[in-house]
């Protein structure tokens, strides 16, 4: 771990200004992955902009009859909501599908969109990675690859986005908002906030330098059943080796997006309409064009009978 | 103490103390955070530096040069030490991969530098500085491809179990040739890393020529050797000091790079220093167990009498190093005339392979009880049944030699009776429960006992306390309370007059803890001690020592009776001695036995599978204390849950090393993934073992877990898996079609 | 309080007098530890320490303050060896930079009780052999105390069947929220006996 030196800023525009013009610098909120990441010196931050402080730690409803997130609100908080609990009852399961409890206290809702692959390689400095040391190569794509991604990967990177809660988000058309370094603001659809990795696997969302996300905004409930079904090795304290967020209507209607999959949240709202046909037939289009390794191609039949699995549920 | 004519009646028999349940004398200090563990030993040496640990990024090859100047001039380093400033030093016992010297790298993550520093911010960091200029050679990684070329190869685990090249009984082929029925089939099983909880640790600090490590090792006595021979000093100038130890499980048997940089790093500083690896070095810097490449045939009659086995294995290692003794246990658990046992060793530049709990047996069995499991099937025969009518009281090859007490039989025939084995359905894949699909396996456990010298002083003091030294470890083992069981029974005393102290090279050397050892042969040595020790203090108070009773606090012979501590009035008193063994063991085969029994479910969607009871039922002689003894088992089959469904160190073939070298990447079993387990002991004793009538346990609970688990999937789906572990991936394709 | 509060303190004044906090680039190169004062309640006791920024609660507590009774298992959030009470919530101290714990009320091993003065989850512990080579041990009866409290306060887990309900003290509740503790020696069978005792005689 490299030194840094460390503030913590008294308003969002302030920590984002401490952000923007250094580019050294970082924002660090729950740290349950960045000082995992700066023990490695895969992250090397010479300042840390701590942002605990700001108090972007609370859930409101918004005008639209939505819900807006704080996004320093831990995960524990946000799981244990009782209108996260009533109306987006997905979210919560995925939240606590993930990670352990001490880890859930700790971390927040903006850095588990934040946080970084798990690609073991990425984690071995000693490896090549695109995504840690752009142009080093990737060791993945002919070495160890049953946890990454089977669908929209490239050439430079494999890797998958290893959280549960975005992957609630995304079924759920989340915004992300954000304030910059001058005081502008924006929201992102969750959908256009991870990217996937094509030539750039060193970026994983669409946030610019010194961005601060301020916010997690749900739109009003969308009713139905909610269910987030979490497939791995072990019964707890593992990232997914597929998983599948669901809502699903009475008459059959739904929406699915799927973790373990891809460098995203992966979901194909045009394939959706399938969903009242069965798995196999929704799954189909929403694998469509995936290009697995002799690794991971279990993924897909996996994905298939995972979302079957998550109807069966909502339909019981 | 020689041991060499079987036990008759001894003060142990008594049981006031020994054999009943009761709780550990560490555990207020280790449920309270106060024992203390290597690195936390602030008090043992005054400014204690700290070293970082750096290992090489290359599998096999050179170093061709270390830049270690931005590293040396970094806030806070004291000193850098790098492989290629130092000789290459000598191995240490039963290890075959140098820790550390020299140019040449053997395997991923050997150590290549220490950089001490005033913290351990600034030792870590400074870490980072250091640059290596390496000349990497292609290597050898991929065991099933350099099976081919894998050459015979008879060795012992150096953990008990052990066998020849190639051992034959009879006539194996002609006798397979001619059974009616066979089964001829291949498994595999993975590499597994102990993954114990406290990673390997070490605080070293230098006297002149005098090297003291308290470091975190099961193996005192063979670590106090082998740091003297990798250092080339007298053994006489080494102290090693292990008094709690955070789980080994065979990978603290030797002395590893932490004690071996820690001891260099202090030198070179010239103060104390203390180093731990990092978590992410253990996988591939330390040992590991090797996978292995299982055949096994089996011939039986119809009626279910094995007339032919066969068990070969074949697994990889570095040169000089020795296979994984896969084969062993097949030499005596089950009858049949014509046998055949055979190991074969492929050359792999993959970290060094070595012992884990249980060597051998514990991949052995994932075979053989599978195969077991299938030839039942074969026959017609319910698995347990089939186990029964093959079992022998003697030693199959060398039928003139029995065992000392086998009872299979009675831990198979309780453990169904209470598992509820009658109700199972022996059609696969029948039984559902919601999303479930049910299933019922079951294993037998097998794990030799093994007898080696152990030594203990006892001392009395006026108070009539008596204190236990001896250099034994507790690695979670409960060593500490049995062997104040023992002084406390031997010596009439109540438990809270008996002090322990461990883990110290001053104290007298012991088995250690290693191969289920510990237990039956640490106690052993103080009943010996105790034995002397009784004899110091009826002739210090005039009494004739065979007359003597010890009994609460006193010692009475005819009408008279004295406090036990006034034998010290004029001064302590203090015996040593060291159980030793004859040959009883040669002439009689000393064995413990296990019935494993799992349920497990199956997801009939995404074929997860969870466990949702497990039984063991074990026969392993006396049991010094019951409650530690089950934990010792109950451990023993979680670790066989993660054995069957999720560990693996995941090898990269190109690169040759375990990819997945930290706790989020190789999985071990969680509290989720445990449901509640059952233990029964058989009441019985063993004569033949030591003066305490005692076996091993602490590997038997991971024998033949992992099958049982593995046939129970098999109840379940129907899907036979023959590759550990049983990951989901293996089963899908051939999982019924969800409903 | 100043707008921005810079929270490394009077001692660092050396370092950031010559490394203005807007020149990361030109600290990394250097490496001068920045050093931070800080202050704890720890087990009830204040304790002013003054800290590499890059200490760890973890380190701290070990290394500086002599509290070794919280282990460092794996460095990385992966084991919850590390695990401490910190404003009434468990979490993994190796995770967490002590500079970011200013003021905060943490209560570790030695806190709940002591070897004479056993916490009651401590003496569950002893009595149900909830622990065999203890170095896991004192994280386990951390989170153990702090998973009684999370259910009462009503924090659902994965496993709770109705999301709407109050979570109860179950066996499949106590395994599910004590994954976070990971026991290689594999006592957890033992480790839910001493938790339902402990819930049992709260209730």
């Amino acid at each position: 771990m490299r030194s840094f030196t460390y503030e913590r800023p008294a308003t969002p525009a302030a920590a984002a200004a401490a952000v923007a013009g250094n580019p050294g610098a970082r924002f660090i909120a729950g740290g349950t992955n960045l000082l995992d990441l700066m023990k490695l010196q895969i992250e090397t931050p010479a300042h840390l902009v701590d942002v605990n402080g700001l108090g972007l730690d609370r859930i409101e409803p918004t005008a639209e009859g939505g819900l807006r997130i704080g996004a320093l609100v831990r995960n524990t908080d946000l799981a244990a909501d009782p209108r996260v609990r009533k109306d987006y009852a997905v979210l919560s399961r995925a939240l606590l599908a993930g990670a352990s409890g001490q880890l859930r206290n700790k971390a927040t809702t903006a850095g588990n969109l934040l946080q970084r692959t798990r690609c073991p390689y990425f984690y071995d400095t000693a490896q090549p990675c695109n995504k840690r040391q752009p142009g080093s190569g990737c060791a993945a794509l002919d070495g160890v690859s049953r946890q990454l991604a089977v669908i929209g990967a490239s050439e430079a990177c494999i890797a998958t986005h290893p959280g549960d809660m975005a992957v609630a988000m995304r079924v759920l058309d989340a915004r992300v908002e954000t304030v910059d370094a001058k005081g502008s603001e924006r929201a992102i659809p969750i959908a256009d906030f991870h990217r996937l990795p094509g030539d750039r696997p060193e970026l994983d969302t669409t946030l610019r330098p010194g961005e601060l996300i301020t916010a997690v905004t749900l739109p009003r409930p969308l009713g139905g059943t909610h269910v987030y079904r979490k497939v791995r090795d072990r019964a707890s304290y593992a990232f997914a080796l597929v998983s599948v967020a669901a809502v699903v209507q009475r008459d059959g209607t739904g929406r699915a997006a799927f973790g373990g999959l891809a460098h995203k949240p992966w979901r194909v709202e045009a394939a959706e309409a399938d969903l009242a046909k069965g798995a196999k037939r929704a799954a189909a289009g929403i694998l469509a064009g995936a290009k697995p390794t002799p690794d991971n191609a279990f993924k897909l039949k996996l994905a298939e009978r995972t979302l079957g699995a998550a109807l069966n549920q909502a339909r019981a | 103490m020689k041991f060499d004519t079987p036990a008759g009646t001894n003060p142990i028999d008594q049981l006031k103390v020994v054999g009943r349940a009761t709780d550990r004398i560490d555990g207020k200090y280790k449920t309270t955070g106060t024992a203390p563990y290597a690195y936390e030993r602030h008090d043992v040496a005054p400014n204690q530096a700290y070293g970082y640990v750096l290992g090489a990024g290359i599998a096999k090859g050179r170093v061709r040069a270390i830049d270690a100047g931005a590293a040396t001039r970094a806030p806070g380093v004291l000193a850098v030490v790098t492989t290629l400033d130092t000789p290459k030093l000598g191995l240490g016992r039963m290890n075959y991969a140098t820790l550390f010297g020299g140019a040449e790298i053997q395997h991923y993550h050997q150590a290549i530098a220490v950089v001490v520093a005033e913290t351990f911010e600034q030792a870590r960091a400074a870490a980072f500085l250091v640059r290596v200029d390496y000349a990497p050679e292609a290597g050898r990684f991929d065991l099933a491809a350099e099976a081919k070329s894998a050459k015979p190869v008879g060795a012992g685990s150096g953990e008990g179990s052990g066998s020849g090249a190639e051992d034959r009984t009879g006539d194996f082929e002609g006798a397979f040739a001619r059974a009616p029925v066979t089964l001829d089939e291949t498994y595999t099983t993975p590499d597994e890393s102990h993954a114990m909880m406290e990673p390997h640790a070490t605080v070293a600090a230098w006297q002149g020529d005098k090297l003291t490590l308290w470091t975190s090792n099961q193996m005192i006595a063979w670590g106090k050797e082998s740091v003297a021979k990798i250092f080339g000093i007298p053994k006489e100038n080494v102290r090693l000091d292990s008094p709690y130890v955070g789980g080994g499980f065979g990978g603290k048997l030797f002395v590893r790079a932490d004690a071996v940089l820690a001891a260099l790093g202090a030198r070179a500083a010239g103060r104390p220093v203390k180093v731990a690896l990092t978590r992410p070095l253990v996988a591939n810097n330390t040992t590991h167990r090797p996978a292995t490449l299982q055949r096994v045939r089996i011939g039986a009659t119809k009626d279910g009498v094995i007339t032919a086995i066969a068990h070969e294995s074949t697994s990889g290692n570095l040169p000089e190093g020795r296979p994984e003794t896969a084969v062993d246990q097949t030499k005596l658990l089950y009858a049949g005339a014509n046998r055949l046992t055979a190991m074969r060793l492929a050359h792999l530049d993959l970290p060094e392979g070595n012992a884990m709990r249980a060597p051998g047996e514990a991949p052995g069995l994932m075979a053989l009880e599978i195969a077991m499991d299938e030839m039942a099937e074969k026959l017609g025969l319910d698995p347990v049944e089939f186990r029964i009518r093959n079992d022998t009281q003697v030693d199959p090859g060398k039928p003139e030699r029995p065992f000392s007490h086998r009872d299979l039989v009675g831990c198979l025939r309780l453990g169904a009776d209470r598992f509820g084995w009658a109700r199972r359905n022996p059609t696969p894949g029948q039984v559902r429960d919601g999303h479930w699909l049910v299933g019922v396996g079951m294993a037998a456990g097998f794990r030799n006992n093994l007898l080696t010298k152990s030594g203990a002083r006892v001392r009395l003091d006026r108070a009539g306390t008596v204190t236990v030294e001896t250099d034994m470890t507790d690695i979670g083992t409960g060593s500490y309370t049995i062997i104040a069981q023992t002084a406390a029974e031997m010596m009439g005393l109540p438990l809270d007059r008996v002090v322990v102290r461990l883990g110290d090279s001053d104290h007298p050397a012991s088995a250690g803890s290693g191969g289920q050892w510990g237990a039956n042969n640490a106690t052993a040595g103080v009943y010996a001690a105790c034995v002397k020790l009784r004899e110091a203090v009826a002739q210090r108070l005039g009494i004739n020592s065979a007359d003597a009773v010890f009994a609460d606090g006193e010692v009475r012979s005819g009408n008279r009776a004295v406090p036990l501590g006034e034998a010290a009035a004029q001064g302590g008193l203090s015996a040593e001695d060291t159980i030793e063994y004859g040959d009883l063991s040669k002439k009689q085969q000393q064995s413990t036995f296990a019935g494993h029994f799992v349920e497990v479910g199956v997801d009939v969607d995404t074929a997860e599978v969870r466990v949702r009871r497990m039984l063991a039922v074990c026969a392993a002689g006396r049991i010094l204390n019951p409650k530690s003894a089950r934990s010792q088992v109950i451990g023993g089959m979680t670790m066989g849950v993660g054995a069957a469904l999720m560990e693996e160190l995941a090898v990269d073939k190109r690169r040759g090393f375990f990819v997945n070298h930290d706790l989020a990447g190789y999985e071990v079993p969680v509290h989720a993934d445990i449901p509640h387990q059952e233990v029964v002991f058989l009441d019985e004793v063993d004569p033949m073992s030591s003066p305490m009538k005692a076996k091993g346990v602490g590997e038997l609970g991971l024998c033949g877990v992992g099958a049982a688990l593995a046939n129970a999937v098999y109840n379940a789906t129907g899907v036979r898996v023959r590759d550990y572990p049983l990951t989901l991936d293996k089963l899908l394709d051939r999982m019924p079609d969800a409903a | 309080m100043s707008r921005r509060e810079l929270v490394a303190g009077a001692s660092a004044a050396a370092a950031l007098t010559t490394l203005p906090t807007r020149a990361g680039a030109a600290i990394a190169a250097a490496d001068t530890p920045v050093m931070a004062k800080v202050a704890l309640t720890v087990n009830g006791q204040r304790r002013d320490l003054d800290l590499d920024t890059r200490t760890s609660l973890l380190d701290a507590a070990r290394e500086h303050l002599h509290l070794t009774g919280s282990k460092k298992g794996c460095d990385h959030g992966q084991c919850g060896a590390c695990t401490m009470i910190v404003d009434g919530r468990r979490i993994n101290a190796c995770l967490t930079l002590a500079v970011m714990h200013q003021g905060a009320e943490i209560t570790t091993i030695e806190g709940l009780g002591q070897p004479d003065n056993l916490h009651p989850m401590q003496a569950a512990f002893v009595k149900h052999d909830g622990y065999q080579c203890g170095y896991c041990t004192p994280g386990q009866i951390c989170s153990g105390v702090a998973v009684l409290a999370e259910i009462k306060a009503g924090i659902p887990s994965h496993v709770t069947a109705d999301l709407a309900a109050a979570p109860a003290v179950t066996e499949a509740e106590i395994r599910e929220r004590m994954s976070g503790n990971l026991c290689r020696c594999g006592a957890y069978s033992n480790i839910v006996e001493a938790m339902t005792e402990v819930a049992g005689r709260q209730a």
